[in-house]
């Protein structure tokens, strides 16, 4: 496949302040490739966020590289039209829906972005209406934001950028503020993005159950990444997560809980379902109606 | 609080509500120079019978049009009394100590009325009645947009009204909140004096502040993360036309002003 569609080589980052910088990310280097769906877990502070904020140039790295598409775009000589483009490939869903909203109808919300990029009239309309059909949010188009539900709102921010037609999302603890059921539809919908439109989906967040739904998991602890590979694998070290200041997932806790009693599980146990499989077999029965 | 409405538009499907708010905001415009262009009783009488018309046309009951003039009731008292008691004339009408009423101060009266009602109620019949406000901003950003040349920053201007109007139920609903917290804490609002309750403000303004800065904080990093850079090759996706209905409501409206030129010109009786 030759180069990946992320590559991060030793990558820095401090934040400023005068006399002692604060490092919040130390010699970080990830390849994600296009169409991966990746979680990137992490204490507060372990730097996940600053990762994320680096990858579409909110803020700049002050060492190491950072190559989207083998463009290098910690390079000084970037122009604005090279940060526009960057952005419109990498879009980022933030935290709070309320403060990423512009305007006060949800379909010209969406179609902030496309007219942003000089897009004609036409194909905006085309756009915003499929991404809001993409989030299952057509019928709410003529609303006004203020009178939606949180997760609503987060899908009409998820629907500005997909209406971007970006290469990657960014999911920047998109469901830490959101009641279970807004939350659910939103990890939903990024799974949706990855396997039906191919885009490449990373998710920063500190819910286990939600980073076990990926097909890869990132591990950042002070500012370093401390484990990289799929969900089971990561879970079944169970030490590491716990020394990175995470809980685990219920079911991989489960798992760890039985060894103590001397029942040693294996093999996959992300899901409830893949879980009570495991246990059965562990404890030698089958798997009744 | 999540049912407060921002202006006073009132939703209907009048020939006034289907026309593009540029029109409005320049019909709103021509019919307050007509008002004051106003001399004779024949042309304040047709300035009446206007916006009768454009009253009925828009399909908005009297009932919410007459709550847009309690705000200026003591003013436009103030000016009929001004007017009256103030104008001297030819005929003297009533007498008794120093007050002396003519005939022609109360055509001054009867006309300052007439044109200020005709004033507030065509202004906000055209405007934020019949517009919501987002149009209405985008209505004036393109009116405005010639002076972009002489380096107007017309775009930012709309993109503040824009997002200051999508952030008034978000800070409405947050000092909601914020006065709970602070009752929860013992804090009382409706109680004390004038000064008092002023102070009891206080601790609700300094919390909505900072998180007004957080909230324009992060919509900065959102907006930039769509690419936001001004409204230099900027698109939108829709753009409204100006059509037949539109500069037939215009010629309307400079037919009457025209009219009202001739009837002060050539209208008899006493003109102010």
């Amino acid at each position: 496949m030759g180069e990946p569609f992320i590559r991060v080589e030793n990558l820095e980052f401090s934040y400023d302040d005068e006399e002692n910088p604060i490092p919040a990310l130390r010699n970080v280097s990830v390849d994600i490739a296009s169409g991966e769906y990746v979680a990137v877990i992490g204490r507060n502070g372990s730097g996940k966020s600053t990762f994320a904020k680096l990858l579409n140039l909110i803020l700049e790295p002050t060492g190491g590289h950072i190559y989207i598409n083998g463009k290098d775009i910690a390079d000084e000589n970037m122009t604005d039209e090279d940060v526009f483009a960057i952005r419109r490939d990498i879009g980022m869903v933030f935290q709070n829906p309320d403060n990423q909203l512009v305007a006060t109808i949800v379909e010209d919300d969406v179609a902030f972005g496309p007219e942003n990029l000089g897009i004609p009239s036409a194909e905006i309309r085309k756009r915003v209406d499929e991404a809001l059909a993409t989030v299952g949010m057509s019928e709410f188009a003529k609303h006004e934001p203020a009178r939606l539900s949180g997760g609503q709102k987060q899908r009409v921010a998820i629907a500005g950028i997909v209406a971007m037609l970006p290469k990657c999302i960014i999911f920047d603890e998109s469901t830490a503020m959101l009641d279970p059921v807004g939350r659910a539809n939103v990890v939903d919908m990024m799974e949706k993005l990855n396997r039906e439109q191919g885009i490449t989906v990373i998710t920063i967040t500190h819910y286990m159950n939600e980073a076990v739904r990926a097909d890869r998991v990132i591990v950042f602890n002070d500012g370093e990444i401390v484990a990289d590979g799929k969900p089971a694998e990561v879970y079944a070290n169970s030490e590491l997560i716990q020394r990175a200041g995470l809980d685990l997932p219920q079911c991989a806790s489960l798992v760890e809980g039985l060894k103590a009693y001397g029942i040693s599980v294996d093999g996959d146990c992300t899901t409830p379902e893949k879980c009570a499989d495991a246990i059965l077999r562990a404890i030698g029965g089958s798997r009744g109606k | 609080m999540k049912n407060i409405s921002i202006g006073q538009y009132y939703s209907a499907n009048s020939p006034i509500h289907r026309l593009d708010a540029r029109t409005k905001v320049l019909l709103a415009i021509l019919y307050i120079v007509v008002s004051v262009l106003c001399k004779n009783v024949f042309a304040f009488a047709l300035l009446l019978i206007s916006g009768i018309f454009t009253v009925l046309l828009s399909r908005i009951p009297l009932r919410i049009i007459l709550r847009s003039l309690k705000p200026i009731i003591i003013i436009m008292l103030f000016t009929v009394f001004i007017n009256l008691f103030m104008t001297s004339g030819d005929r003297l009408l009533f007498e008794w100590k120093f007050i002396k009423i003519y005939v022609e101060g109360i055509y001054n009266a009867v006309f300052m009325a007439v044109r200020i009602v005709i004033l507030i109620v065509g202004a906000s019949l055209f405007l934020t009645y019949t517009t919501t406000p987002i149009k209405l901003t985008d209505a004036i950003e393109r009116l405005l947009w010639p002076l972009k040349k002489i380096h107007v920053p017309v775009h930012e201007f709309a993109m503040m009204m824009t997002i200051a109007l999508r952030f008034i139920p978000t800070l409405s609903d947050e000092t909601d909140k914020i006065m709970s917290a602070q009752k929860a804490r013992g804090a009382g609002f409706d109680n004390g004096g004038l000064i008092k309750r002023a102070k009891a403000l206080i601790p609700v303004l300094i919390p909505l502040f900072v998180s007004s800065f957080r909230h324009a904080d992060e919509l900065a990093t959102a907006m930039e993360c769509r690419c936001y850079h001004g409204g230099n090759g900027r698109t939108k996706m829709t753009v409204t036309h100006m059509r037949f209905s539109d500069w037939f409501a215009m010629l309307l409206m400079v037919a009457l002003g025209t009219a009202i030129v001739f009837i002060n010109i050539y209208g008899k009786g006493y003109s102010m």
